[in-house]
Protein backbone atom coordinates (compact mmCIF):
# COMPACT_ATOMS: atom_id res chain seq x y z
CA UNK A 1 0.00 0.00 0.00
CA UNK A 2 1.32 3.41 -0.56
CA UNK A 3 2.20 5.49 2.41
CA UNK A 4 -0.14 7.77 3.26
CA UNK A 5 -0.79 11.30 2.04
CA UNK A 6 -0.18 14.15 4.11
CA UNK A 7 -3.39 15.96 3.27
CA UNK A 8 -5.02 12.74 4.32
CA UNK A 9 -3.12 12.72 8.12
CA UNK A 10 -4.09 16.01 8.29
CA UNK A 11 -7.61 15.96 7.78
CA UNK A 12 -7.83 12.81 10.17
CA UNK A 13 -6.51 15.34 12.74
CA UNK A 14 -8.49 18.15 11.47
CA UNK A 15 -11.66 16.09 11.79
CA UNK A 16 -10.86 14.95 15.44
CA UNK A 17 -10.26 18.09 16.31
CA UNK A 18 -13.68 19.79 14.54
CA UNK A 19 -15.52 16.78 16.39
CA UNK A 20 -14.47 17.81 19.49
CA UNK A 21 -15.18 21.59 19.42
CA UNK A 22 -18.80 20.34 17.72
CA UNK A 23 -19.56 18.43 20.87
CA UNK A 24 -18.30 20.96 23.16
CA UNK A 25 -20.73 23.79 21.45
CA UNK A 26 -23.59 21.04 21.25
CA UNK A 27 -23.13 19.61 24.87
CA UNK A 28 -21.93 23.13 26.82
CA UNK A 29 -22.02 26.50 24.06
CA UNK A 30 -25.54 25.94 23.27
CA UNK A 31 -27.92 26.48 25.50
CA UNK A 32 -30.24 24.12 27.29
CA UNK A 33 -33.31 23.92 25.21
CA UNK A 34 -36.75 25.10 27.73
CA UNK A 35 -39.75 22.15 26.73
CA UNK A 36 -37.12 19.43 25.70
CA UNK A 37 -34.61 19.73 27.84
CA UNK A 38 -30.63 18.28 27.61
CA UNK A 39 -32.15 15.95 24.91
CA UNK A 40 -32.51 18.53 22.38
CA UNK A 41 -28.62 18.74 22.33
CA UNK A 42 -28.33 15.47 20.37
CA UNK A 43 -30.23 17.10 17.80
CA UNK A 44 -26.63 18.66 16.48
CA UNK A 45 -25.95 15.49 15.69
CA UNK A 46 -28.72 14.24 14.52
CA UNK A 47 -29.22 16.71 11.80
CA UNK A 48 -24.85 16.85 10.93
CA UNK A 49 -25.36 12.90 10.43
CA UNK A 50 -28.59 12.70 8.20
CA UNK A 51 -27.39 15.63 6.26
CA UNK A 52 -23.97 14.14 5.36
CA UNK A 53 -25.05 10.49 4.70
CA UNK A 54 -28.36 11.37 2.28
CA UNK A 55 -25.78 13.80 0.75
CA UNK A 56 -22.92 10.43 0.38
CA UNK A 57 -26.55 8.18 -1.21
CA UNK A 58 -26.88 10.74 -3.78
CA UNK A 59 -22.85 10.90 -4.82
CA UNK A 60 -23.13 6.90 -4.48
CA UNK A 61 -25.38 7.56 -7.25
CA UNK A 62 -23.64 9.57 -9.39
CA UNK A 63 -20.77 7.21 -9.28
CA UNK A 64 -23.02 4.53 -10.85
CA UNK A 65 -23.90 6.89 -13.51
CA UNK A 66 -20.64 7.70 -13.97
CA UNK A 67 -19.27 4.34 -13.74
CA UNK A 68 -22.11 2.76 -16.23
CA UNK A 69 -21.22 5.17 -18.58
CA UNK A 70 -16.95 4.80 -18.78
CA UNK A 71 -17.07 1.13 -16.90
CA UNK A 72 -13.96 2.13 -15.01
CA UNK A 73 -13.88 0.13 -11.50
CA UNK A 74 -12.39 2.88 -10.03
CA UNK A 75 -16.20 4.53 -9.88
CA UNK A 76 -17.40 1.93 -8.34
CA UNK A 77 -14.77 1.64 -5.29
CA UNK A 78 -15.92 5.28 -5.08
CA UNK A 79 -19.20 3.87 -5.19
CA UNK A 80 -18.88 1.67 -2.08
CA UNK A 81 -16.90 3.64 -0.12
CA UNK A 82 -19.54 6.79 -0.12
CA UNK A 83 -22.38 4.19 0.57
CA UNK A 84 -20.55 2.37 3.35
CA UNK A 85 -20.04 6.01 5.26
CA UNK A 86 -23.23 6.65 4.33
CA UNK A 87 -25.05 3.63 5.89
CA UNK A 88 -22.44 4.06 9.34
CA UNK A 89 -24.00 7.38 9.61
CA UNK A 90 -27.37 7.10 8.68
CA UNK A 91 -27.59 4.48 11.28
CA UNK A 92 -26.44 7.16 13.96
CA UNK A 93 -29.10 9.30 12.64
CA UNK A 94 -31.41 6.98 13.17
CA UNK A 95 -30.16 5.89 16.71
CA UNK A 96 -30.39 10.06 17.80
CA UNK A 97 -33.62 10.35 16.63
CA UNK A 98 -34.80 7.62 18.49
CA UNK A 99 -33.23 8.36 21.79
CA UNK A 100 -35.06 11.88 21.10
CA UNK A 101 -38.86 10.93 20.45
CA UNK A 102 -38.65 8.81 23.59
CA UNK A 103 -38.91 11.78 26.07
CA UNK A 104 -40.29 14.17 23.35
CA UNK A 105 -43.03 12.10 21.22
CA UNK A 106 -43.18 9.17 24.50
CA UNK A 107 -42.07 6.24 22.55
CA UNK A 108 -38.80 5.18 20.92
CA UNK A 109 -40.33 4.01 17.16
CA UNK A 110 -43.47 5.57 15.15
CA UNK A 111 -44.38 4.49 11.89
CA UNK A 112 -44.21 8.36 10.65
CA UNK A 113 -43.25 8.83 7.02
CA UNK A 114 -40.14 10.15 7.83
CA UNK A 115 -39.22 7.73 10.44
CA UNK A 116 -40.56 4.80 7.69
CA UNK A 117 -38.71 5.96 4.69
CA UNK A 118 -35.49 6.42 7.01
CA UNK A 119 -35.64 3.00 7.90
CA UNK A 120 -36.48 1.77 4.46
CA UNK A 121 -33.51 3.99 2.99
CA UNK A 122 -31.15 2.25 5.70
CA UNK A 123 -32.53 -1.22 4.83
CA UNK A 124 -31.87 -0.74 1.12
CA UNK A 125 -28.35 0.11 1.71
CA UNK A 126 -28.12 -2.90 3.85
CA UNK A 127 -29.46 -5.29 0.92
CA UNK A 128 -26.92 -3.84 -1.25
CA UNK A 129 -23.66 -4.80 0.66
CA UNK A 130 -25.94 -8.37 0.95
CA UNK A 131 -26.05 -8.39 -3.25
CA UNK A 132 -22.45 -7.42 -3.34
CA UNK A 133 -21.44 -10.13 -1.56
CA UNK A 134 -23.77 -13.10 -3.58
CA UNK A 135 -21.94 -11.98 -7.06
CA UNK A 136 -18.41 -13.23 -7.49
CA UNK A 137 -17.53 -11.38 -11.22
CA UNK A 138 -16.27 -8.10 -10.40
CA UNK A 139 -17.61 -6.50 -13.40
CA UNK A 140 -20.72 -8.13 -13.32
CA UNK A 141 -20.76 -6.93 -9.18
CA UNK A 142 -19.72 -3.51 -10.26
CA UNK A 143 -22.85 -3.08 -12.96
CA UNK A 144 -25.84 -4.46 -10.80
CA UNK A 145 -24.24 -2.41 -7.72
CA UNK A 146 -24.52 0.73 -10.02
CA UNK A 147 -28.07 -0.16 -11.19
CA UNK A 148 -28.99 -0.72 -7.52
CA UNK A 149 -27.02 2.42 -5.69
CA UNK A 150 -28.84 4.52 -9.26
CA UNK A 151 -32.45 3.43 -8.51
CA UNK A 152 -31.74 3.09 -4.44
CA UNK A 153 -30.51 6.47 -4.58
CA UNK A 154 -34.28 7.75 -4.95
CA UNK A 155 -34.75 7.01 -1.17
CA UNK A 156 -32.75 9.68 -0.18
CA UNK A 157 -34.88 12.60 -2.03
CA UNK A 158 -38.12 11.17 -0.69
CA UNK A 159 -36.33 10.65 3.26
CA UNK A 160 -35.82 14.77 2.71
CA UNK A 161 -38.93 15.73 1.35
CA UNK A 162 -41.08 13.14 3.49
CA UNK A 163 -41.31 15.94 6.29
CA UNK A 164 -42.55 18.47 3.67
CA UNK A 165 -45.11 16.50 1.54
CA UNK A 166 -46.76 13.98 3.77
CA UNK A 167 -48.75 14.70 7.17
CA UNK A 168 -46.00 13.66 10.03
CA UNK A 169 -45.53 14.73 13.98
CA UNK A 170 -41.72 14.83 12.88
CA UNK A 171 -40.80 18.86 13.18
CA UNK A 172 -39.54 20.75 10.36
CA UNK A 173 -36.56 22.71 12.12
CA UNK A 174 -35.41 24.22 9.15
CA UNK A 175 -37.66 25.75 6.35
CA UNK A 176 -40.87 26.07 7.99
CA UNK A 177 -42.91 25.24 10.82
CA UNK A 178 -45.50 22.05 10.62
CA UNK A 179 -49.08 22.05 12.14
CA UNK A 180 -49.16 18.43 13.47
CA UNK A 181 -45.52 18.56 14.44
CA UNK A 182 -44.50 17.60 17.66
CA UNK A 183 -41.12 18.28 19.36
CA UNK A 184 -40.49 21.31 17.08
CA UNK A 185 -38.58 24.56 18.61
CA UNK A 186 -37.08 27.40 17.46
CA UNK A 187 -33.32 28.09 17.34
CA UNK A 188 -31.16 30.88 19.14
CA UNK A 189 -28.23 32.22 17.68
CA UNK A 190 -26.06 30.23 20.32
CA UNK A 191 -28.15 27.14 19.00
CA UNK A 192 -27.85 28.40 15.27
CA UNK A 193 -23.57 28.20 15.54
CA UNK A 194 -23.70 24.87 17.09
CA UNK A 195 -25.93 23.81 14.66
CA UNK A 196 -23.93 24.57 11.61
CA UNK A 197 -20.41 24.21 12.84
CA UNK A 198 -21.93 20.39 13.54
CA UNK A 199 -22.78 20.05 9.68
CA UNK A 200 -19.48 21.29 8.68
CA UNK A 201 -17.79 19.07 11.01
CA UNK A 202 -19.96 16.10 9.75
CA UNK A 203 -19.05 16.80 6.23
CA UNK A 204 -15.46 17.03 7.09
CA UNK A 205 -15.06 13.94 8.78
CA UNK A 206 -17.19 12.68 5.77
CA UNK A 207 -14.69 13.09 3.31
CA UNK A 208 -11.98 11.71 5.66
CA UNK A 209 -13.65 8.85 6.36
CA UNK A 210 -14.74 8.45 2.14
CA UNK A 211 -10.77 9.02 1.33
CA UNK A 212 -9.72 6.80 3.96
CA UNK A 213 -12.40 3.83 2.75
CA UNK A 214 -11.32 4.41 -1.03
CA UNK A 215 -7.77 3.65 0.04
CA UNK A 216 -9.30 0.61 1.73
CA UNK A 217 -11.08 -0.22 -1.44
CA UNK A 218 -7.99 0.46 -3.52
CA UNK A 219 -5.97 -1.98 -1.32
CA UNK A 220 -8.62 -4.87 -1.65
CA UNK A 221 -8.57 -4.41 -5.64
CA UNK A 222 -4.58 -4.99 -5.25
CA UNK A 223 -4.87 -8.20 -3.12
CA UNK A 224 -7.49 -9.51 -5.17
CA UNK A 225 -5.54 -9.31 -8.66
CA UNK A 226 -2.32 -10.37 -6.73
CA UNK A 227 -4.46 -13.72 -5.83
CA UNK A 228 -5.31 -14.13 -9.48
CA UNK A 229 -2.17 -14.19 -10.25
CA UNK A 230 -0.67 -16.20 -7.63
CA UNK A 231 -3.16 -19.16 -8.25
CA UNK A 232 -2.56 -18.92 -11.70
CA UNK B 1 -43.96 16.96 28.39
CA UNK B 2 -45.84 19.99 26.71
CA UNK B 3 -47.79 21.42 29.49
CA UNK B 4 -44.89 21.49 31.68
CA UNK B 5 -43.97 24.31 33.66
CA UNK B 6 -40.33 23.08 34.54
CA UNK B 7 -37.57 22.25 32.51
CA UNK B 8 -37.37 18.34 32.15
CA UNK B 9 -34.26 16.35 33.11
CA UNK B 10 -33.69 14.23 30.02
CA UNK B 11 -29.49 14.26 30.19
CA UNK B 12 -29.20 10.78 30.53
CA UNK B 13 -31.24 10.78 26.95
CA UNK B 14 -28.89 13.38 25.85
CA UNK B 15 -25.93 10.83 27.22
CA UNK B 16 -27.10 8.03 25.71
CA UNK B 17 -27.33 9.35 22.28
CA UNK B 18 -23.77 11.00 22.56
CA UNK B 19 -22.04 7.47 23.94
CA UNK B 20 -24.00 5.83 21.07
CA UNK B 21 -22.90 8.29 18.25
CA UNK B 22 -19.42 7.96 19.27
CA UNK B 23 -19.42 4.50 20.03
CA UNK B 24 -20.51 3.88 16.06
CA UNK B 25 -17.80 6.20 15.09
CA UNK B 26 -15.42 4.65 17.08
CA UNK B 27 -16.23 0.94 15.89
CA UNK B 28 -16.27 2.09 12.13
CA UNK B 29 -12.70 3.54 12.34
CA UNK B 30 -11.53 0.55 14.47
CA UNK B 31 -12.88 -2.23 11.43
CA UNK B 32 -11.72 0.28 8.60
CA UNK B 33 -8.28 -0.21 10.74
CA UNK B 34 -8.58 -3.48 10.85
CA UNK B 35 -9.87 -4.37 7.48
CA UNK B 36 -6.57 -2.53 6.21
CA UNK B 37 -4.10 -4.26 8.34
CA UNK B 38 -5.66 -7.66 7.21
CA UNK B 39 -5.23 -6.71 3.94
CA UNK B 40 -1.71 -5.06 4.37
CA UNK B 41 -0.64 -9.01 5.56
CA UNK B 42 -2.31 -10.47 2.92
CA UNK B 43 -0.64 -8.13 0.47
CA UNK B 44 2.98 -9.30 1.77
CA UNK B 45 1.93 -13.09 1.44
CA UNK B 46 0.77 -12.55 -1.71
CA UNK B 47 3.96 -10.43 -2.79
CA UNK B 48 6.08 -13.32 -1.26
CA UNK B 49 4.52 -15.94 -3.02
CA UNK B 50 4.58 -14.42 -6.28
CA UNK B 51 8.39 -13.46 -5.81
CA UNK B 52 9.08 -16.96 -4.97
CA UNK B 53 7.03 -18.04 -7.65
CA UNK B 54 9.12 -16.18 -10.44
CA UNK B 55 12.20 -17.37 -8.72
CA UNK B 56 11.68 -20.66 -9.76
CA UNK B 57 10.27 -19.69 -12.99
CA UNK B 58 13.33 -18.10 -14.06
CA UNK B 59 15.80 -21.49 -13.81
CA UNK B 60 13.46 -23.64 -14.88
CA UNK B 61 13.22 -21.26 -18.29
CA UNK B 62 16.85 -20.98 -18.31
CA UNK B 63 17.05 -24.86 -18.29
CA UNK B 64 14.53 -25.04 -20.76
CA UNK B 65 16.53 -22.65 -23.34
CA UNK B 66 20.04 -24.20 -22.60
CA UNK B 67 18.44 -27.75 -23.45
CA UNK B 68 17.01 -26.46 -26.69
CA UNK B 69 20.28 -24.88 -27.71
CA UNK B 70 21.96 -28.07 -26.83
CA UNK B 71 19.06 -29.96 -29.15
CA UNK B 72 19.42 -27.62 -32.04
CA UNK B 73 23.63 -28.19 -31.55
CA UNK B 74 22.54 -31.77 -32.19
Amino acid sequence: MQSKPVTLTILDVVSIILLGISTYLALVFAPTELVMGDVQRVFYFHIGTAWTALLGFILAAVFSVIYLVKKDLKWDRYQVAAIEVSLIFFFITIVLGSIWARPAWNTWWTWDPRLTTAAVTELIYIAYFMLRQGIDDPDRRARFGAVYALVGGLSAPITFFAIRLFRTIHPVVIGGANAEAEGGFSMTADMRVAFFFALFTFTIIFIDLFWNRIRLGDLQEKVEQLKLKVTM
Amino acid sequence: MFLQTTTPDTSGYMIAGYVVAFVVMGLYVASMYLRSRNLQQDLTTLEEMDKAASAQAGPAKKKSKSVTKKSVKR
